[in-house]
């Protein structure tokens, strides 16, 4: 047998030195590309400028810009990658996604109940928050006993309470959505499905995403061995010792929180929390010790990626960035499923 | 003294209403093997599934080795007694030995990866069950009895002195049966003890000490293997004439000639 006991932990190390690589590089692209060249040798004295706290001068102006909204990127796509593999250990189904349980639906309606009202971008973003929460809060009262069985009750989470209690409740807030859509005067429907596409070319620097992110990935990191014995079989956790009513708890309220704080920056962005966990387990395996933090990375520079290209491609031109997303993740997610099924075969 | 293994007392098990065993004072020593015998539905994997923690009982109480079930830490339970649930859903695609090593969970408060002692008792609980030659395959891809090896692997890897196995003979072929069964004996000759379910009355025969059975109304036999499994009282149990002839030294078990019962309906409604 070739498995090593330091093994493990070398290719954890590895794969983290490789996605943090690609992070750095990704987020240098982030800062170069767009419709204005910055010139190279202006970048170091633009670089000495901003870390200084100001910005003279139309390189650091642009890199200011660049680099912020690259930063809240970065952390909204890592922060929906991490929300993914979580649900996706919660519901035990590699195929769920962050928006599952309906978070990003009921963040929509805030979203576009505030900008139906035409209320200023703080709204927005604030309804968009409220409306990630109140679903959540609304969720958890609904399937609580499937949530928080803990030891006694009947079989934890093996009756899928949760994700159809989720489910119904997202398709409720799509119908208010698409009602508040049919109602929307016309000058404002733009603005209402450039943010149900997903869009992040409001985002700028950002702390709260990066603090949220940071918790939730050193939390999640710490109980990751928790976390592979819940998904190989809830029954089999319960067994080994493992609380499996407060890890889903935990599972929950995290994946929640990251996926409002990642709704509430740029919109309901489309399968990153789906392909990036699904990528990241077909890369390196499905140990949540490698898997929490190399979909982190990845996840966060796959959004930075897909966002310069969303204002690039077409410049001066902006797409939404949802729309690669989504243009990227199909086909490599359809991919995936085929590689899966002539393995399996 | 020591405590036995498992202590009930006046234990009541019901689903949905439905009385499946009643008040059951039963002890379980080390070095006994038991098995629990009864018709579908009669309570067995309740029963299992009661006395692993994994639900409250319906009345009465359950102590494993002196201590009130309720009030053994998760951690501390998980490395008293280990638990084989009857199915496996897999969702991701773990290896092999990846899902061995999980079962080292409980000894791990205190480290984050694995060191070479987990993948010393990892390999040789694969190399117990004759799996080792399947340590890195997926186990998503594995047939049903390999499956099922590489779960009783796992098993063995958490090292407990109680074993609680639901079906252990489950999909495996007829050479495996044996194994399983002989290894079951043997680690109870080491100390431990075991409990298992199962349908094969020759198996349990030759593996177990001692037998309950679950009649499925609430009454239950437990005894040694020789007090209980008579034919009249297992025909009586599964529903089923039972025929016990003397083969050489060993005994075998029939289902009677169907001369003597043609209907295929059990004799006695076991819901």
């Amino acid at each position: 047998m070739s498995v090593l006991p330091a093994a493990s932990r070398t290719r954890q190390r590895l794969v983290l030195l490789v996605l943090g690589v690609c992070a750095l590089l990704a987020l240098a692209a982030a800062g170069l590309a767009g419709s204005v060249p910055l010139p190279f040798a202006d970048l170091p004295g633009a670089f000495k400028s901003l870390l200084a706290g100001s910005r003279d001068g139309m390189t650091a102006t642009l890199l200011d810009l660049r680099l912020g909204r690259a930063s809240s990127a970065f952390a909204t796509g890592a922060a929906l990658a991490l929300a993914g593999v979580m649900m996706q250990a919660l519901v035990r189904n590699p195929l769920a996604d962050p928006y599952v349980l309906g978070v990003s639906a009921g963040a929509a309606v805030g979203a576009l109940a505030a900008l139906l009202f035409g209320a200023a971008l703080w709204m927005v973003d604030l309804g968009a928050l409220a409306g990630a929460v109140g679903i959540s809060l609304l969720l958890y009262l609904l399937a609580r006993r499937d949530l928080a069985g803990g030891r006694g009750a009947a079989r934890t989470g093996e009756s899928g309470v949760l994700l159809l209690t989720g489910v119904v409740l997202a398709s409720a807030c799509m119908a208010l959505v698409t009602l508040m859509l049919s109602v929307a005067p016309e000058s404002r429907l733009r603005g209402m499905v450039f943010w149900m596409i997903g869009d992040l070319a409001g985002a700028s620097w950002r702390l709260l995403p990066w603090i949220v992110l940071g918790a939730a990935l050193l939390l999640a990191v710490r109980r990751a061995r928790a976390l592979n014995v819940m998904a190989l079989h809830a029954d089999a956790a319960v067994a080994l010792g493992i609380d499996v009513a407060f890890e889903r708890r935990f599972l929950f309220l995290c994946s929640g929180l990251l996926t409002a704080c990642a709704v509430t920056t740029g919109g309901s962005i489309g399968f990153v929390g789906l392909v990036v966990p699904h990528a990241c387990r077909y890369a390196f395996g499905p140990d949540h010790r490698i898997l929490l933090p190399a979909a982190t990375l990845a996840g966060g520079s796959f959004l930075v990626l897909a966002d310069t290209l969303a204002r690039t491609v077409l410049a001066p031109q902006q797409l939404p960035v949802g729309v690669l997303t989504s243009l990227i993740g199909v086909p490599v997610f359809l991919f995936q499923l085929h590689q899966l099924h002539l393995r399996r075969r | 003294m020591i405590p036995p293994m498992i202590t009930t007392q006046d234990l009541t098990l019901r689903v949905d209403g439905r009385l499946l065993v009643e008040r059951l004072d039963w002890r379980v020593n080390a070095g006994e093997s038991w098995c629990v015998i009864g018709p579908n539905g009669a309570g067995k994997s309740t029963l299992l599934r009661t006395v692993a923690g994994l639900r409250s009982p319906d009345g009465g109480s359950v102590a494993l080795a002196g201590k009130p079930l309720a009030d053994w830490a998760l951690p501390a339970l998980a490395r008293e007694r280990a638990y084989l649930a009857q199915s496996r859903g897999d969702a991701f695609a773990y290896r092999v030995i990846e899902t061995v090593l999980m079962a080292r969970h409980p000894y791990h408060a205190d480290r984050y990866w694995e060191g070479s002692d987990d993948h010393a008792a990892a390999e040789a609980a694969l190399r117990t069950l004759d799996v080792q030659h399947l340590a890195e395959r997926d186990v998503r891809t594995l047939s049903g009895g390999e499956r099922q090896r590489v779960a009783i692997a796992a098993l063995l890897a958490q090292d407990t002195p109680l074993l609680l196995l639901d079906e252990p003979a489950n999909a495996l072929d007829l050479a495996h049966q044996v194994a399983v069964t002989d290894l079951m004996s043997r680690l109870c000759r080491e100390g431990r003890a075991v409990v298992s379910v199962g349908h094969d009355l020759n198996l349990a025969w030759s593996g177990a000490t001692h037998a309950l059975l679950l009649m499925g109304d609430g009454r239950w036999h437990a005894g040694t293997t020789g007090e209980v499994m008579g034919p009249d009282l297992l025909s009586a149990c599964l529903g089923h004439p039972i025929a016990a002839i003397a083969h050489g030294t060993r005994t075998v078990f029939l289902p009677d000639a169907p001369g003597s019962n043609l209907s295929l309906a059990p004799v006695r409604n076991s819901q």
